[in-house]
């Protein structure tokens, strides 16, 4: 059983975000300089008492630079991660190493982008000739055949799961119901007051079957920006903190970026089990500790392999586990609340963090009355990481 | 906006007129030309070759074949990609312009650049015989509205030839040609449509198909697919397959490897079939196969079939498809029993 010594001696006490939008308007650079001001001040300190900053390895706005938009001064730690969204708890486990270690006593973790009206990822990887390294190699075997985008990546895999377990669309469309269902409360989601039926997502059309557009998740402009620092320190802050209970990275037994498809079967995500064991290891909880859960749901069928690898239920029943309301607010394990990359917006996971954040608070728009314990993930199907949030009690 | 050019008022103008002075065919009617052309269309009839021949069905010697009937009067090659050359720079002075010059001109300045015999119609009034002298006199008998046709848009145009036979003579003037003709023996006419049309433009051409990225790892895998093989890498130390290419094996460890050159049948063990988006370089919507070879390695590849008939476990067979010179790919089919 795992136990990290950081775990419990570190908490997020600031959160700051854009608004998320199709066509910020503005540079990435500018949305994230915002996002990390914002945090700042939720935190309740001032720039110069930032000393490190984490970001992804995808991020395209340098920390020096937002350092020097913003006054932060002298910065003693600065790391990237890789893996696009797996990156996401990763950041905060990053800053919880480096505040546990005595590194940096406030360490600033922020992902920004333009990725509906810039760069879009959905509109696949183009051009003739990749570049020729290891990265390329493996990823840029799927390109000469057509199949390009993290869509298409993720519905080879979710076809054999829903062969092997008896999933059907109409089944995977319930997370997309409880994404929406509670982005339609929450005034920041881009589908704010949207919410959709099972009807509307059997109606929506193919992206890559089995996928449907409804199962996919939006392209969002916008920045979240997320403050870690010591218990000890945040309990003089403003804020009640979000006790770092767990923070856990993970890669599995046979992973690849993306397109893991020469394992034993393709009906799970390995490198989840590594991080839930972690989490659970670590927090000494378990999954029915859980009040809630933020799990990563760039497409909805990793939704499914998620609960089923961090315990909720057992293999091949996440299908029948989120039926019948229980995964909405006001059912056993409501999950993403604030409406999840597919109703409020897709920031590489970055906003599911700070929903874990307000559910802790108890400030969330469709908060969960009582609640003490959340966990979080970061991307699938990918190298991963994942978080357990939990009140300073 | 329509910007195109439109002559019709002074193509209209056109029909009717007689194209420029007649022409005087270079060469007499002629044993010699008769028997390149029977010998060419293969025709043994001995009325344009045998004297006796001819004489025995009536006639009083050898007549020339009635499809000859332009030949008699064409100036050659040389001669008339001059004058073709001449009208398309515009050098030909307008005073030496025919009709039919003008009326081309006409037809490239409203963009149909290109041009396509369509039909040619022969009459004939009467057999030349050796010895005989044909002239020939042009009309623009017909220039059609624009049509829009499989090859493109453009005007039909009707050219209609008459052929006269008049006193032999090896100098004379274009004038002196037309006052013989004005009094001589009409002994056939043609008939001549042309489309000139502006071509439809092609759609784009397909772009290539993305490339993989090649290191010294992988290069096997892909130089083997431009040779016509599916090659799977092999562990040499404990004999495991592994694909995609790795450097080492993750069974025992060794970095010793060769490859094995797999017989390309195999299971469907997952499939997707992508709507959107919609890349030019492939057609949509576009199934692709997870494949289970039965050497034991699964490999992500096309597949040829209609994508609402794949299925899981489904037997295929791959054949290997060369792209372009620099990508060749397996293309996995159904095995039919
Ligand atoms: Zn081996």
């Amino acid at each position: 059983m795992s136990s990290h010594r950081f775990a419990g001696e570190v908490a997020i006490v600031g959160i700051g975000a854009t608004e998320f939008s199709k066509a910020s308007g503005r540079s990435e650079l500018r949305l994230a300089t915002e996002a990390v001001k914002a945090a700042i001040a939720d935190a309740g300190i001032t720039p110069d008492q930032v000393g490190g900053m984490v970001t992804y390895s995808s991020e395209t706005n340098p920390d020096v630079d937002i350092a020097r938009a913003l006054g932060i001064g002298d910065l003693t730690f600065f790391s990237r991660i890789h893996y696009g969204g797996g990156a996401a708890c990763a950041t905060v486990q990053q800053a919880a190493l480096a505040v546990d270690a005595g590194v940096a006593d406030y360490v600033v973790c922020y992902r920004a982008f333009n990725e509906r009206s810039g760069n879009r990822f959905g509109a696949g990887v183009q051009g003739r000739a990749p570049i020729a390294n290891a990265e390329m190699a493996h990823l840029g075997s799927y390109m000469p055949v057509g199949l390009l985008t993290p869509a298409s990546w993720v519905a080879m895999a979710a076809q054999r799961y829903m062969h092997v377990t008896g999933t059907t669309s109409a089944d995977l469309a319930n997370i997309a119901i409880a994404d929406r269902k509670h982005a339609a409360t929450n005034p920041k989601a881009w589908f704010y007051e949207q919410p959709i039926t099972l009807e509307d997502h059997q109606a929506s059309r193919w992206i890559v079957e089995p996928l449907r557009l409804l199962d996919c998740c939006q392209e969002t402009d916008g920045a979240q920006a997320i403050v870690v620092t010591s218990l000890e320190r945040a309990r003089d802050l403003p804020n009640a903190p979000a006790v770092i209970r767990a923070a856990a990275q993970g890669s599995g037994k046979g992973q690849d970026m993306m397109t893991s498809y020469y394992r034993d079967d393709l009906c799970g995500l390995p490198e989840m089990a590594v991080v839930g064991e972690q989490l659970w290891g670590t927090s000494g909880l378990g999954p029915a500790d859980m009040d809630a859960a933020i799990l990563y749901d760039h497409f909805s069928p990793y939704v499914l392999y998620q609960l089923e690898e961090l315990g909720f239920c057992g293999k091949g029943e996440a299908k029948d586990f989120i039926k019948d309301g229980r995964i909405e607010h006001g059912g056993a394990l409501p999950l993403n609340l604030h409406g999840g990359q597919l109703g409020e917006a897709y920031l590489h996971g970055m906003n599911g963090i700070a929903e874990g954040v307000r559910q802790v608070r108890g400030t969330a728009v469709n908060q969960v009355e009582g609640l003490d314990r959340i966990v979080v993930t970061a991307g699938t199907g990918v190298p991963t990481s994942g978080l357990v949030l939990s009140s300073d009690a | 906006m329509d910007t195109r050019i439109d002559h019709s008022v002074a193509l209209a103008a056109l029909v009717g007129q007689v194209s420029g002075e007649p022409a005087m065919g270079p060469h007499l009617v002629n044993e010699a030309m008769i028997v390149h052309w029977v010998e060419a269309m293969g025709d043994a009839n001995p009325v344009y070759v045998d004297d006796a021949g001819a004489r025995e069905v009536g006639l009083e010697g050898i007549i020339a074949p009635p499809t000859m009937l332009q030949a008699w009067v064409m100036v050659g090659l040389r001669a008339t990609l001059e004058r073709e050359s001449a009208r398309a720079s515009g050098s030909a002075k307008s005073g030496e312009e025919s009709a039919n010059d003008t009326m081309m001109r006409l037809l490239d300045e409203e963009g149909f650049t290109s041009v396509v015999a369509t039909n040619c119609e022969q009459d004939y009034d009467r057999p030349l015989v050796l010895g005989e002298q044909v002239a020939v006199q042009l009309t623009i008998e017909a220039i059609s509205d624009v049509k829009t046709t499989g090859l493109g848009t453009g005007r039909f145009a009707t050219t209609r030839y008459d052929f006269y036979v008049i006193p032999p003579s090896t100098e004379r003037s274009g004038s002196a040609i037309a006052a013989e003709v004005a009094s001589a023996e009409r002994i056939g006419t043609m008939r001549f449509r042309i489309l000139k049309f502006a071509p439809a433009p092609r759609s784009a051409p397909k772009p290539p198909r993305p490339l993989p990225s090649v290191t010294q790892d992988n290069a096997f895998f892909w130089e083997g697919l431009k040779d016509g093989e599916l090659r799977i890498q092999r562990c040499t130390s404990c004999g495991t397959l592994r694909h995609t290419p790795l450097p080492g094996c993750g069974e025992c460890q060794s970095l010793d490897w060769d490859w094995i050159v797999s017989a390309g049948a195999g299971e469907i063990y997952s499939h997707v079939t992508v709507h959107y988006p919609q890349v030019p370089s492939f057609d949509y919507p576009l199934p692709i196969g997870l494949i289970e070879l039965d050497e034991g390695t699964r490999i992500v590849a096309n597949l040829d079939m209609n994508p609402d008939d794949v299925k899981i476990g489904m037997r295929v067979q791959a054949s290997i498809v060369a792209f372009d010179d620099e990508l060749s790919l397996p293309v996995f089919a159904p095995v039919t029993a």
